[in-house]
């Protein structure tokens, strides 16, 4: 099995006893100059991964914050490829691991081999496609093996049969997705004990490392959920905050400190000052 | 020709489960249930008798002597369909669809409505099986049905409104996928199209088949043959695959599927979906969809709204790629000079949606023999139309 950054980061990060902040943002909101900025300023804050948004008209897994984030990123002109030509130049400046989450038309309408070759040579590590179950997966799951990446990254749900888990957990790659609630993205999450209760139960079956999203919106949920998780993933709370303040001239240096906020919170206890 | 779905939900390489991991669970137990329903004699008969008793079934086949003098053609009958209780054959799938939610012991249902036909269809079983109901539409096509969001509402229904996106029927659908995804332990999506992840496809296909197993006696009994060609209206498409499917493996009933033209397909203001669009993955399923080369779904037009969607079901995408059915359109102005000609040449006002059929029959008749019988879907009666259709002539009710 080839190994990529996405499993290195993780395996240093467990070395280092740390865990995984994954910021989500959706590209090209409100530009993708912005979202450039952006990536290079999320990792100066100290996230471990960064998950890109590719906008779709029909964002079936998505809250409102993330929905309308994709309406301002489409009135914007962005589009998979041109997302693409700014991971290009992303990876002139930085090795961050870079994960696309694209519903699956729009990786279909490019043409699932031209989007798994583009998607290697711009530097993209990993994928994940929401509406894709691994049922349905074969074709793109073949193509990006066959072009060398990205690798595709399954999700697991509260609702997930054992059977089901089984399914993800064998093709997943790079990290398990756990969602923490039945729901959409940026929902109220209310149940830390069953999320931590059904991620240890992944952890007793699977040594890949599980990261858990939806609905984690502060430091002190992240705090928690770091307990038990191997990474957190930050999304709507993030993409409310970059809406709210991307005008400001403090902007990025804003952004930096709620990233260093919140990576603080998924160090070592013992290393913390 | 096979019988579809596989054993994967596909119609060829159409069709499949689309849907979000956390949807999964609930649409494998759907299938499963609905695969022991269709085997279970007391559930059969539960559905026969609620359609003799509560819809009215069997709908009339009727022979449209003036239409068809009109016309000067083939001989034209008309399956009665907007004479089913609520006035649209949208009713034969709530019904089916609501046993199964009793049989599955869940007590919510969600549904999406664009014309508002199926909204109210959900309203009326949601009452009679006294399920509690939420029924999404888009704020646009609330403002174009105003009646029907308040029958829903006298039917005891919960009517939200959606504003994202078009504010049509493809963001109601979306919003009932995020209420689904959110409530899915308690809560049975009743969609109203064979759209949609398998089994709904089958499943509303299997309801709806209904229309073509009577079309196919009643015109046996009246004519002693197989008629000619069969039409129907195409949005998501359950009305005309409830009438052809029974008919599918007859090779020399030819059948036409009508899209909504809107204002022509080379305005780029249409639903003609076998005109402009390509296969994509929308809403679950794998089909036709009208959408940019980026992959982000084009917006629709019409003048009915329960065909204004920018994908068509699965099986259709099927057909019409192995030549099995043909697809067709009307414009706007066509259906709506249809409209008109069979109000006055019958004595029925259909449903916008069935007026484009009517308008594939105004053109197709003529090119037939006499002695060739065509049978049209009237899937729908007129009477929420009429409020829009005022306003659209300039006429204060």
């Amino acid at each position: 099995m080839m190994t990529n950054r996405i499993q290195e980061t993780f395996e240093a990060l467990k070395g280092k006893g740390e865990k995984a902040l994954i910021p989500y943002i959706m590209a090209g909101d409100p530009s993708l100059a912005v979202t450039e900025s952006l990536v290079l300023a999320l990792e100066q804050g100290g996230a471990d991964l960064i998950e890109l948004g590719v906008p779709f008209s029909d964002p079936i897994a998505d809250g409102p914050v993330i929905q309308q984030a994709a309406e301002r990123a489409l009135r914007s002109g962005t589009t998979l490829k041109k997302i693409l030509s700014t991971v290009t130049n992303l990876r002139k400046k930085t090795s961050i691991p870079l994960i696309l989450m694209a519903y699956y038309n729009t990786v279909m309408a490019m043409g699932i081999e031209a989007f798994c070759a583009q998607a290697v040579q711009a530097g993209v590590d990993g994928l994940i496609v929401p509406d894709l179950p691994p049922e349905e997966s074969d074709l793109l799951y073949e193509a990006a093996q066959a072009a060398g990446g990205p690798v595709m990254i399954f999700l697991l749900a509260p609702t997930s049969t054992a059977e089901r888990r089984r399914a993800v957990m064998k093709r997943t790659h790079g990290f398990i997705y756990y969602v923490s609630l039945t729901g959409i993205t940026g929902a109220k999450l209310t149940d830390l004990s069953r999320v931590c209760q059904s991620v240890q139960q992944i952890q007793r079956t699977s040594r890949k490392p599980v990261a858990v999203g939806f609905g984690i919106a502060s430091v002190a949920q992240a705090r928690e959920v770091a307990q038990f998780a191997d990474g957190v993933i930050i999304g709507s709370a993030l993409v409310r905050k970059i809406v709210e303040h991307h005008s400001a001239s403090t902007f990025l240096t804003e952004i930096q400190r709620t990233t260093r906020q919140l990576k603080s919170v998924l160090m070592p206890v013992t290393a913390t000052p | 020709m096979a019988t579809f779905p596989d054993k994967h939900g596909r119609f060829g390489q159409f069709g499949g489960m689309y849907v979000p991991e956390t949807l999964m669970p609930a649409i494998h137990e759907l299938e499963q249930a609905y695969f022991a329903a269709k085997r279970n004699r007391r559930f059969q008969q539960e559905f026969h008798d609620c359609l003799k008793n509560f819809v009215g079934r069997p709908t009339p086949l009727f022979f449209a002597e003036r239409l068809t003098k009109a016309l000067d053609g083939a001989k034209i009958y008309l399956k009665r369909e907007d004479l089913c209780h609520t006035g649209a054959h949208k009713i034969n799938n709530t019904v089916g669809q609501a046993l199964l939610t009793r049989r599955m012991n869940k007590k919510r249902v969600i549904a999406e409505t664009g014309a508002g036909q199926h909204g109210v269809a959900v309203a009326t079983v949601a009452a009679m099986f006294g399920l509690e109901a939420e029924i999404y539409m888009g704020t646009e096509d609330m403002e174009r049905q105003a009646l029907n969001v308040f029958r829903m509402r006298l039917l005891g229904s919960k009517v939200t409104g959606v504003n994202a996106g078009s504010r049509t029927l493809k963001d109601a659908i979306s919003e009932a996928m995020r209420d689904w995804t959110t409530n899915v332990d308690k809560t049975h999506y009743l969609l109203g199209s064979v759209l949609g992840a398998h089994p709904y496809p089958m499943m509303i296909r299997d309801f709806q088949s209904v229309i073509g197993r009577e079309t196919r006696k009643q015109i046996l009994a009246l004519e002693g043959r197989l008629p000619h060609c069969l039409v129907a209206c195409v949005g998501g498409g359950s009305n005309s695959i409830g009438l052809f499917y029974p008919f599918v493996k007859d090779a020399k009933v030819q059948m036409v599927g009508v899209e909504a033209g809107g204002h022509g397909v080379g305005s780029g203001k249409h639903a003609a979906r076998f005109s402009g669009g390509k296969p994509g993955v929308l809403h679950g399923t794998m089909t036709y969809l009208l959408q940019d080369e980026d992959g982000q779904v084009n917006p629709t037009h019409s003048v009915s709204a329960g065909l204004d969607y920018p994908a068509v079901g699965p099986e259709h995408s099927y057909y019409h790629d192995a030549g099995r059915i043909r697809y067709t359109s009307a414009t706007d102005a066509e259906a709506l000079a249809a409209f008109d000609l069979l109000a006055q040449k019958e004595g029925i006002i259909p449903a916008l949606e069935s007026a484009h059929a009517v308008a594939e029959v105004v053109k197709l008749a003529p090119t037939m023999k006499k002695s060739q019988i065509l049978i049209m879907n009237l899937s729908g009666r007129g009477d929420k139309d009429v409020q829009q259709l005022a306003k659209m002539r300039g006429i204060p009710l």
